[in-house]
């Protein structure tokens, strides 16, 4: 897999506008899905009790609910998971009162010989969580424009920004399809990719960048083309080597993780494809665009000064 | 042929193995030491998170800094009784106290504990206030047996035996059956007697019946039901210190030791595999390069450990996914490295001055994405709550540690071999053919 930029016929920048025809196409079908469909949120965001009974031998939904309904317990759904099927997982809506959790606790510790796990939120809570997410990947947003825009320019920086976004709006489209339940992990799969996203993002504008001061002329948007172009070939090695790792890292995970990670490893999964994807087609991209606008705009101006001055 | 050879500074290598043999010693004897001291989050050994909203018992009182202080004391002070190690107790926004205890293998009781306000009082059958916790000696409660029956009970302390004299005398002007003392654990306005001590789950742990004058400054708390164990528990929160308030759970989050144990056998299994395919790839891949960045790997992950370790952090379930991931950092910073040394090699430069220049102009690429990294994760260990708090912590450690071992560590063992002279002309060993290399 080596990739020499004068030998190898790839055009990343002149198929763009497909580029941003399909990402846009799947960013309006996640956001419609989100806005009927939505997330399916685990009660870490929503409110009330869950409880994952282990059981060290197969159970049923049948025995789980049995075991409930002898301590007056009815739970609103029952799921199984784990490889043999024995671990229940109980919901309940609303929240169960500390006596009523530590009475379950104690009996299914009589009968399956484990501590059950049990995670209950009260709706503030849960809202808070959800809000204290958005807030931080804002304020982190914010930071990163304000990072690269001081070791960039201001225009990589607002592509690096809208690539990320394109990444979490990306996982979080994937999951409102996939309807798995969203729970705090998750959010944290969420930030660490738009970490990756912009780690991504960045090795391959500091190409550019460094293509750019190498170019002796770049008047046009042909010109631009060309150095983004011979940037995004000069990477590409590095960034299917790095994705590919990463993702045997978080596809162990996901496959050999339990489900007690699944959904957070699941999500890095998606973010990762989605980051380098995004790197690939989306982010240098949308630099060159604003870039050819800039040069146009500059090219008007000095013009509309010789005008004036003669 | 001749010419060759002479170059070669065969110490160079020597020193190489010596390095490589010092770090494989180290790790092969300290691992599993550093491994086990690192204390596990509660979602990985069991325990229970519980965070609770603070009123305050008397509504003059405001919730400030100085009462959720004196909470947390106070919770920290029943926590030595239950004998818990590494407690994690603070205070969140306004009005609210995390309690985080990882490993505690009786959950129930020690819920039970830690929210009970421990507000001792003695009334009579109409609830009339006899004695409240500020007559009593403060750490004079302890564990006992009843002298004849010899079960277990707690005593407890007056200050002033006229006081217990005053008041056994108002009990006894009550006719028998009435003429109970009632010894009531947080009292609440609006319980009552008649109601209270029919309950299953009493807040009168006992009510004994008054016949005579007690002029005595001890007082024994008895009960049908007390064992040993809860007798210590009681006399422990006794002694700790009534809550000075109320603590309702908003969230609480409790993990089975076995569920805990299960998810981190997974993850760390898991964690095997991905980091084994990732060597197997970069080795298949980069070749002698590949075989660099697996040493620098396993000395990554080895400090790692060691940093966490040093820090007292607490290794939670997404903390092993950051630990994995920043292998996956790690790793690029090597490729990243050596897709620049391969560059440099292709347009034609010899090997160590390829060498040079692509580690010097990886540097500020691999600087800059870091950073970036760096800044995102910071904002999670911010405001993040405490699973992505575990997640931040450990993988700003590890983007520190992989910046180290992957950029300075890698160069240095490389720069051993490439400096040796041993590799000259040998772009084969990099993974670059011969047909590449563009004259200069």
């Amino acid at each position: 897999m080596n990739f020499n930029h004068e030998t190898t016929k790839l055009d990343f920048v002149r198929h763009r506008k497909k580029f941003f025809t399909f990402s846009a196409v799947l960013i309006s079908v996640g956001i419609i899905l989100l806005s009927t469909l939505g997330l399916n949120l685990g009660i870490d965001f929503s409110s009330g009790t869950t409880m994952d009974v282990l059981a060290d031998e197969t159970v049923t939904e049948e025995e789980i609910a049995d075991q409930f309904a002898a301590i007056g317990l009815e739970p609103d759904d029952i799921t199984l998971a784990g490889d043999e099927n024995d671990v229940g997982r109980a919901v309940f809506i609303g929240v169960l009162s500390q006596e009523e959790t530590l009475e379950a606790q104690r009996h299914f510790e009589e009968v399956y010989g484990n501590v059950p796990t049990v995670s209950s939120v009260t709706p503030i809570v849960g809202q808070e969580l959800a809000m204290n997410a958005l807030i931080s990947v804002l304020i982190a947003a914010v930071g990163i424009i304000i990072y690269v825009t001081i070791r960039f320019q201001l225009l990589y920086g607002l592509a690096a920004i809208i690539a990320l976004f394109h990444d979490a709006l990306f996982i979080l489209a994937i999951f409102s399809i996939i309807q798995w339940e969203v729970n705090i992990p998750f959010i944290a799969a969420v930030l660490t990719i738009i970490g990756y996203s912009i780690n991504d993002t960045i090795v391959t504008f500091d190409r550019i960048r460094e293509n750019m001061k190498l170019e002796e002329r770049v008047k046009t948007f042909e010109d631009v083309a060309r150095v983004v172009n011979k940037s995004l070939i000069q990477t590409l090695a590095r960034s299917i080597n790095t994705v590919l790792t990463v993702v045997f890292a978080a596809g162990a995970l996901l496959i050999f993780g339990g489900e007690a990670i699944r959904t957070f490893s699941l999500a890095l999964v998606i973010g990762l494809v989605a980051g380098t994807y995004s790197s690939l087609f989306i982010a240098a991209q949308l630099w060159a665009v604003m870039k050819g606008r800039q040069l146009k705009k500059a090219k008007f101006n000095s013009k509309d000064v010789q005008e004036s001055e003669a | 042929m001749k010419n060759k050879k002479r170059g070669v500074k065969k110490w160079r290598i020597a020193v190489f193995f010596l390095i490589v043999s010092f770090f494989a010693g180290l790790i092969a004897v300290n691992v599993t030491d550093h491994a086990e001291d690192i204390s596990l989050g509660l979602d990985l050994q069991g325990g229970f998170e519980v965070l609770y909203e603070v009123t305050p018992i008397d509504e003059s009182q405001e919730v400030d800094r100085d009462l959720l202080t004196d909470t947390v004391a106070a919770i920290n002070a029943r926590i030595d009784v239950l004998g818990v190690s590494e407690p994690n107790v603070r205070i969140e926004g306004e009005d609210r106290i995390r309690v985080q205890l990882a490993g505690v293998t009786d959950q129930q009781t020690a819920r039970e504990l830690l929210s009970t306000e421990a507000r001792l009082s003695l009334r009579d059958v109409e609830d009339n206030l006899l004695l409240d916790g500020s007559d009593f000696v403060e750490g004079g409660a302890s564990p006992n047996f009843h002298a004849e029956t010899n079960r277990p009970i707690v005593s407890i302390t007056l200050r002033d035996a006229n006081q217990m004299a005053e008041v056994s005398q108002q009990v006894m002007e009550y006719d028998p059956p009435d003429n109970v003392m009632a010894i009531w654990l947080d009292y609440e306005e609006g319980d009552t007697f008649a109601e209270e001590i029919n309950k299953e789950d009493s807040k009168i742990v006992s009510a004994p019946s008054v016949n005579r004058t007690l002029r005595t400054t001890d007082i024994m708390i008895e009960s049908q039901t007390f064992t040993v164990e809860e007798t210590r528990h009681l006399a422990g929160i006794l002694n700790a210190g009534a809550l000075p308030v109320q603590l309702d759970e908003v969230y609480s989050n409790s993990v089975g030791a076995s569920l805990g144990e299960r998810a981190m056998d997974l993850a760390v299994t898991a964690g095997f595999i991905g980091v084994a395919l990732i060597f197997a790839y970069m080795l298949l891949y980069y070749r002698f390069m590949g075989i660099m960045a697996v040493i620098t790997l396993s000395v990554y992950i080895y400090f790692v450990l060691v940093v966490f370790n040093w820090m007292n952090a607490v290794l939670t379930l997404p903390g092993i996914a950051a630990l994995i991931l920043g292998v996956g950092m790690a790793v690029d910073a090597n490729i990243i490295t050596y897709e620049r040394i391969k560059d440099e090699l292709r347009s034609g430069k010899s090997m160590m001055s390829a060498f040079k220049s692509g580690s010097r102009r990886s540097l500020s690429t691999i600087l800059d994405a870091n950073i970036t990294t760096i800044l995102a994760a910071g904002v999670l260990f911010y405001y993040g709550n405490s699973a992505v708090q575990g997640f931040a912590v450990m993988l700003i450690t590890s983007i520190l540690v992989s910046f180290i071992t992957a950029v300075y560590g890698s160069r240095l063992l490389l720069g051993l071999w490439v400096n040796s002279r041993i590799l000259n002309k040998k772009p084969k060993l990099f993974g670059v053919k011969e047909s590449e290399i563009s004259e200069l």
